[in-house]
């Protein structure tokens, strides 16, 4: 009994981290219709972001480091947010209406993104600094000009091809300063230490309850508690489930769809930036981190439906804890205890590795959706035309 | 007066068919016959391992470009492909023995789906029935819970990661991890990485590229096509037309699965090895990154964007190793915002007539017919140009 | 004369509203039936019904006398029931001809389409409908360059294509000028004579050109009445409805 127990509660710690960040995503999709596919590098840079908090705090020495973590999930939070807002204004915006090539952007995005902290350094930094200097100036400026609309598109290929010369030139030159080329992350992946606190674990029901885990998910129905505040109780979640119901009639009403958007995008990215907070508390980050949970949290807005919350927590629990039950042979497991035949044993131990587990898990998610093909809470009601 | 426009259009079309015709036997002699015979083998196999590339560029534009389906999980029937020729060339070994990875398993006996590779034809036909099935099968079991879109794209690319956990997980039956190797091994007792079977193996490739791209027009240019089309425009108008889309989106997924089939155990011949590696993420979505590039929904451009691309990326990433990410990313990006019909789609419908303006010769318009027989226009454009 | 459309006791309800309730309708065939209602009448909901799109919740549809019940959408319609949009849906990036040719094909299956041709027959039911929709200068360009109008004539000219029993037509009129509209009301009335029709319409000036027949209205899922123009224009029930209040 223990055991499916501890069996549970492990799924469900897993379920946690994949239902903050399928929040995220499902919100973005209920509201554009866009999957983003750098979901998973959203959740990489709130890693990298916690990794870099740590290290800040570990020259104050305790009771500092200790706090580190209660820091760290605001600032992934917020830096998530802000690359997810600059993701939705240069590029996600334009691809509004052609859901399939937006899938195609953000993957490329998504390597932008992996390369990125693999070779970012400060000269990097700089560069990119100089260019969006060069460029985004130089736009602001000939844009007051009255013949903009006219000379638009040879301005635009002009300045980008001069700023991104000048930033390229300023790059070459500098790149022999090794201050400045000494890369801010190893390739290799980094370790973030829990603080002390969330060390060790307690006893109960017979095993071992990890705090880290105990942390995860009181900070998934933390996370869950402040968007469902959001959605329901402020102006602009009241504006955001507006617009994803009826986005032209939202708009002719007044509410800025523009602006929705870019919110709902950045409120998205910053949920990933959360998990990718959590995930960094569980085992060591690197620049594919993010790719060992996207397809999960994929199928989790898939199994879960689009618009109601409910369904994405269940759908983020029910994978999380199958995915785990299976892939650690708990199943296997209870099955040889209540001594079941040999060839249930046989199948199930065959499943019983995390990588088969996903085999079986996929499989089971095909099945559910030839029952419900539109998710758990399929959005029902008189669509005029579809 | 529409019947004089019918008849010009037709002939129009013939003589189109027939430049058409004249240029793909031109390059065909050129990449058959010409190119090996100038260019060292290990480019060849370079450029055979492109051109087969091309081949699931076509079945990728087939379905993305035509019916609107976005498969993110190409990678799945490419590998299915490439295991099925592997197995067989690993098995061309003296009777009795299996091959030597199974040692390290402690295995002793052929797994049971080894067994039918042991005979070429079999193989043949499996390497193209294989993925056409299992493609057919994730197809039937999405299309017809009208799953579509987005949905369908993820669903694939889901199913692709489990093909590759399943692939690697599975060492006791094709090696896991280590894949399978196919360079050292015999084909008509010759040995396959000799300069002699590569070059077969070329030929074949160029000739199956040919066949394929033939059948594809085929595909696309009758009623068959047409329907595409409309799936990929209306799918609620065709089921209301009384055509059941998922029939058709099935059979065109099959195909172009197995059209990826073919096209992975080429590849993997002129390779030397297949790993499940070939099924990660990226690779699939690479493929419709090449159709993107071309052109999506001309074929001609899923061949032309493969082959630039895997050029380019081939010079690059030799280049700049580190920063070829950036570039990939890059290519993403800008494909998609700012050139969507690709380079064919670009040239078509605004490079040929700015060529054509270059050149100093008019811009071909087209108006509605009725204008062009009006005799009443005639007469006045007729004025215009005499003023 | 026998009957083309029976409902009985149908009701359709979406988690608890119902937009059909206990609706009960029937019409003969070569029959045009006008149906009129304000908004949220359930208009829409009624032709889903028919072309299969929504499933019943209670009650059952009839089709030529046969239920319809849980038949896919693309069998309804080769039973014979074609439906036309409220806005025109045609295939934009086929010509003119391959739209009508694509419906015209007389069998539908994988097989036949791929390897079959358009015979005889099919390529003259083609050429003739590109001169009744008077489209036939435009035959080969592409759909998306037609106007509103011509789109709406072609989607028409699509559904007869199909050569169905029974076509729905849902707001024929919406979005065209006074002269297209007559068109079509004219293009309806003659196609009227070989085919039963259900047409939906907001516009009662186009609803008098052409309900020469019953016309029936509907409120809130319910059948409110039924029978000719100019009764059903005097009924006190449906000027109720219409503008909200009762006529002293």
């Amino acid at each position: 009994m223990s055991t499916l127990i501890e069996g549970l509660f492990n799924g469900f710690s897993i379920g946690s981290v994949l239902l903050i960040a399928a929040l995220g995503l499902a919100i973005v999709f209920g509201l554009m219709g866009v999957i983003n596919l750098a979901h998973g590098e959203l959740m990489m840079l709130g890693a990298y972001a916690t990794f870099v908090v740590q290290n800040i705090f570990k020259p104050l020495g305790e009771p500092w480091f200790s706090l580190y973590i209660i820091v760290a999930i605001p600032i992934a939070f917020i830096v998530s947010a802000i690359v997810g807002l600059i993701l939705e204004r240069g590029a996600i915006r334009f691809l509004y209406g052609r859901p399939l090539e937006t899938l195609l952007a953000t993957w490329g995005i998504s390597l932008i993104l992996r390369q990125f902290v693999r070779s970012v350094n400060w000269l990097l930094f700089i560069s990119i600094g100089v260019f969006s200097l060069l460029f985004f100036g130089g736009m602001e400026l000939i844009k007051r000009r009255s013949d903009w609309e006219r000379i638009k598109n040879k301005v635009t290929a002009l300045l980008l091809v001069l700023s991104g010369g000048i930033a390229i030139a300023f790059y070459s030159i500098l790149s022999n300063n090794l201050a400045l080329t000494k890369a801010w992350f190893s390739t290799r992946n980094v370790d973030v230490t829990a603080p002390a606190w969330l060390r060790g674990g307690t006893d109960a029901f017979g095993f071992q309850i990890p705090y880290v885990r105990l942390f995860i998910i009181v900070l998934t129905i933390l996370c869950l508690i402040g968007v469902y505040w959001f959605l329901q109780r402020s102006t602009w979640g009241l504006k955001i489930r507006a617009v994803t119901q009826n986005r032209t009639m939202s708009s002719c009403l007044g509410i800025p769809t523009a602006k929705v958007d870019a919110l709902t995008f950045a409120l998205g990215s910053g949920l990933a930036g959360i998990a990718g907070c959590a995930v960094s508390l569980l085992g060591s980050v690197g620049p594919n981190t993010g790719q060992n949970y996207i397809i999960d949290t994929f199928m989790v807005v898939v199994v879960g439906g689009v618009g109601n919350l409910l369904g994405t927590i269940l759908a983020a629990m029910g994978i999380g804890v199958l995915n785990y039950l299976i892939g650690s042979g708990t199943l296997a497991l209870m099955f040889t205890n209540i001594k079941a035949p040999q060839a249930v044993l046989d199948f199930f131990f065959f499943f019983a590795t995390s990588s088969m587990a996903k085999v079986m898990v996929f499989a089971l998610i095909i099945t559910f959706l030839q029952i419900k093909p539109a998710g758990l809470f399929p959005q029902k009601g008189r669509t005029a035309e579809l | 007066m529409s019947n004089k426009t019918g008849v010009q259009i037709k002939k129009k079309k013939q003589r189109n068919k027939i430049i058409e015709l004249g240029i793909i036997t031109t390059l065909v002699i050129i990449m058959a016959i010409i190119l090996p015979s100038i260019i060292p083998a290990f480019r060849l196999r370079l450029i055979g391992r492109f051109l087969s590339l091309a081949i699931v560029a076509l079945g990728i534009d087939l379905i993305w470009g035509y019916t609107g389906l976005l498969s993110l999980g190409h990678g799945i029937f490419f590998a299915l492909g490439g295991y099925a020729l592997a197995m067989h060339l690993n098995l061309q070994i003296p009777e009795g023995q299996i091959p030597d990875f199974f040692n390290l398993y402690g295995v002793k006996e052929l797994p049971w789906v080894w067994q039918p590779f042991y005979s070429l034809p079999i193989t043949i036909l499996a390497l193209v029935i294989v993925p056409g099935i299992a493609a057919g099968l994730i197809g039937y079991l999405v299309f017809r819970n009208r799953i579509k879109g987005v949905y369908f794209s993820i669903l694939t690319q889901a199913a692709l990661l489990v093909f590759y956990n399943f692939f690697n997980g599975q060492q006791k039956i094709i090696n896991g991890t280590n894949g399978l190797k196919t360079d050292s091994s015999r084909i008509f007792d010759l040995v396959v990485s000799s300069a002699g079977v590569q070059r077969t193996f070329y030929i074949i490739t160029v000739i199956s590229l040919v066949l394929i791209y033939l059948l594809c027009r085929w595909l696309t240019s009758g009623r068959f096509g047409r329907l595409l089309i409309a799936i990929r425009d209306d799918e609620t108008r065709v089921r209301f037309s009384g055509y059941d889309p998922t029939g058709y989106k099935v059979l065109v997924f099959a195909i172009s699965g197995a059209i990826a089939g073919i096209a992975g155990a080429l590849y993997t011949v002129q390779t030397g090895i297949i790993t499940p590696s070939i099924m990660e993420v990226a690779f699939s979505i690479e493929m419709v990154i090449w159709v993107a590039v071309g052109g999506r929904g001309t074929l001609i451009g899923a061949i032309l964007g493969t082959m630039l691309v895997r050029l380019g990326q081939t010079f690059l990433s030799e280049s700049f190793p580190e920063i070829w990410l950036f570039f990939q990313g890059a290519l993403f990006l800008i494909v998609v915002t700012v050139l969507p019909d690709g380079i064919v789609g670009w040239w078509t419908s605004y490079g040929w007539d700015k060529l054509r303006s270059l050149l100093g010769l008019k811009p071909s318009l087209i108006t509605y017919p009725s204008l062009v027989e009006d005799p009443d226009v005639q007469q006045e454009r007729k004025e215009m140009s005499e003023q | 004369m026998s009957k083309i459309l029976e409902i009985e006791d149908l009701t359709v309800s979406f988690d608890g509203f119902k937009a059909l309730n206990n609706l009960n309708f029937s019409m003969n065939a070569g029959e045009l039936r006008v149906i009129i209602g304000p908004n949220g009448a359930g208009k829409t909901t009624f032709l889903d019904v028919i072309t299969g799109k929504v499933q019943p919740t209670k009650g059952r549809v009839l089709f030529k006398g046969r239920n319809i019940k849980k038949i896919p959408e693309f069998k309804i319609a080769r039973m014979g029931i074609g439906r036309k949009f409220q806005t025109p849906r045609v295939y934009l990036n086929l010509t003119v001809r391959d739209n009508l040719d694509l419906v015209s094909n007389q069998n539908k299956n994988v097989l036949s389409t791929l390897f079959g041709r358009a015979n005889n027959n099919e390529t003259r039911t083609v050429g003739g409908l590109l001169e009744t929709i008077g489209l036939d200068t435009k035959a080969n360009l592409s759909a998306s360059l037609l106007s509103h109008g011509e789109k709406q004539r072609l989607e028409i000219g699509m559904l007869v294509a199909q050569s169905p029993d029974l076509l729905l037509v849902d707001e024929p009129a919406a979005g065209l000028t006074d002269e297209e509209t007559e068109n079509v009301g004219a293009l309806l009335l003659s196609l009227a004579q070989s085919h039963s029709i259900i047409a939906i319409e907001h516009d009662m000036e186009f609803v008098r050109q052409i309900a020469n027949d019953k016309v029936t209205v509907l409120h809130q899922g319910a059948l409110l009445c039924e029978g000719k123009m100019d009764e059903v224009q005097n009924d006190p029930r449906v000027i109720e409805v219409y503008l909200g209040e009762t006529p002293d």
